[in-house]
């Protein structure tokens, strides 16, 4: 690991400004940024810690929606009684991702930022334009099968290795972001960016911008909400397909639907092809399948997860199907 | 006579209280006495002094301050900021139940308590932690006193090689303030994060439950 210097802020406000500094990073749990550091993928020249800011809560705002700090641990995002009861989808993509260890260190806005996996982004040996804008893609050639298969491009294939991602793309949490000239609000659409031909830029907080809270819509009341990950192990282990549900049903027909996908997407990804293959049909097997088929019309497979393909279809249908049984 | 040669006879001295810790490091630094031998002869004919730096901290560049209470005790430590907990308790604190296995957060033997809660200390650094409590396998309990998970993993037989162990109780014993279903599969679940290659799973497994019940 290289040396850096080392502060620590007392509110979000002394945190912005030290980071302002070129080569400064923020650390909240330190989960991906220590690992990539001791990887010579990161090399910061200093370190604000942030873990003093506060920032630590989940409240319940006057017109129902939810507010979540950003330092708030994944373990106490996951347990809390109102997000267990109302958007259940986060809990259960939280619990599916990590280990008990790494839930209580993660926060919710180091989640948002949690880099790939890919092998060969973590390998400073390779090529990767995420790394190193310009060397190439390893991946392309190499042992891909964990990347993506969709929203890639010639450059990067790189997966967005989150699951909490996709619960809030599901339920189009709202992220706000404070820099020097003040905060932001950025829908969770519009948060992250697609690789195109510049796949080191991965979301839309700029250097010195801090991502302060997480806002989730007032819950619908009746929806029901399903997150689902097939992974190779049955626990701690990145998915290789999954979907975050959030569906209501009334008069057997879909009146409500969300779809959004992780472990295929370079970010997380909101199907709106499946969610329009869906709404206003029957809440029956012929039509999740149909809604499967279209999660993955524009799926573009590389040498060795062609098998994503199928099992997306597989991963959409079956959620969906837990999504509305007795609905 | 060289300072190495000062080590050597040191060993000598100290053997009524050799750990396995101090007489790996100091055959280390013997090994190195031997094998390097011309080197530091011709090292000492330039007069370049050497240092006594065999088995000492040196002083670091850019180091902090901090205080930790491990285990009910208060350590005042200066560290490089780069030093992860994990480095911190078996190096600078000499704390060494703590293992590194992986040193990433994917097998868990570095498993501690911060503030009543496990962590992986491989992938936190010691400067986040000035003035938390940190509870180490240490501060668990020891041979005269076990903690009821030291004991159930003895009873059952939870481990073969033990490098793990340390780590599978320390989140044991956290696990048993979490939420946690009633079944195995569910703690098998919540200790996902403690990756044992020996395979003691079932035992492990076998003496979280017994605590559990008996709790």
């Amino acid at each position: 690991m290289e040396a850096f210097s080392y502060v620590r802020a007392k509110d979000a406000g002394q945190a912005a400004n030290a980071v302002g500094l070129g080569g400064a990073r923020f650390i909240a749990g330190g989960t991906t940024l220590l690992d990539l550091m001791k990887l010579d993928v990161e090399r910061p020249t200093q370190l604000v810690d942030i873990n003093r800011i506060g920032l630590d809560t989940i409240e319940r705002l006057p017109d129902g929606r939810l507010r979540v700090g950003a330092m708030v641990r994944n373990s106490d995002f996951a347990h809390h009684a109102v997000v267990q009861e109302e958007y259940s989808v986060v809990s259960q993509a939280l619990l599916a991702g990590a280990s008990a260890q790494l839930r209580n260190m993660a926060t919710t806005g180091g989640n948002l930022l949690q880099r790939t996996r890919c092998m060969y982004f973590r390998n400073t040996a390779m090529a990767c334009n995420k790394r190193t804008p310009g060397s190439g893609c390893s991946a392309m050639e190499g042992d891909n099968r964990s990347l993506a298969i969709l929203g890639t491009s010639k450059d990067c294939i790189a997966t967005n290795p989150s699951d909490m991602n996709v619960a809030l793309t599901a339920l189009e949490a709202v992220v706000t972001v404070q820099g020097s000239k003040g905060s932001r609000d950025v829908p969770i659409g519009d948060f992250f960016l697609l690789p195109g031909t510049t796949p080191h830029l991965e979301t839309v907080v700029a250097p010195g911008e801090l991502i302060t809270q997480v806002t989730l819509p007032a819950a619908r009341k009746g929806s029901k909400q399903v997150y689902l990950k097939l992974r190779d192990h049955a626990s701690y282990e990145f998915a290789l397909s999954s979907a975050a549900i959030v569906a209501e049903v009334s008069g057997g027909k879909i009146s409500y639907i969300r779809v959004a996908l992780g472990g295929v997407g370079t970010k997380p990804w909101r199907s709106h092809e499946a969610e329009a293959a869906l709404l206003h049909q029957p809440a029956e097997m012929a039509v999740f399948h149909r809604a499967g088929a279209a999660a993955v019309k524009d799926a573009r497979p590389q040498s060795e997860n062609g098998f994503k393909v199928e099992l997306t279809k597989r991963c959409v249908a079956h959620a969906l199907t837990l999504a509305t049984q007795n609905a | 006579m060289s300072v190495k040669d000062e080590d050597k006879a040191e060993v000598g001295l100290r053997v009524g209280s050799v750990t396995r810790r101090s007489f790996l490091s100091q055959v280390g630094a013997a090994g190195v006495a031997v094998t390097t031998a011309p080197l530091l002869a011709r090292a000492a004919q330039t007069e370049e002094p050497m240092t006594e730096s065999a088995g000492r901290a040196e002083r670091v560049e850019n180091a902090v301050a901090i205080t930790l209470n491990v285990n009910g005790k208060t350590h005042a430590i200066e560290v490089d900021p780069r030093t992860t907990l994990l480095d911190g308790l078996r190096e600078t604190m000499v704390l060494t139940g703590t293992k590194k296995g992986c040193d990433h957060g994917q097998c868990g033997a570095c498993t501690v308590h911060v503030n009543g809660r496990r962590i992986n200390s491989c992938l936190t650094l010691a400067v986040m932690h000035d003035g938390d409590a940190i509870t180490t396998i240490e501060g668990l309990g020891g041979p005269d006193n076990l903690h009821p998970m030291q004991a159930a993993f003895v009873e059952h037989d939870g481990y073969q090689c033990g490098y793990c162990t340390s780590g599978q109780i320390m989140s044991a014993v956290a696990l048993l303030k979490e939420p946690c279903g009633p079944k195995d599969a569910d703690v098998k679940e919540l200790m996902s994060g403690n990756i044992c290659r020996c395979g003691a799973y079932p035992n492990i497994v076998a003496a979280i439950q017994q605590v559990r019940q008996r709790a």
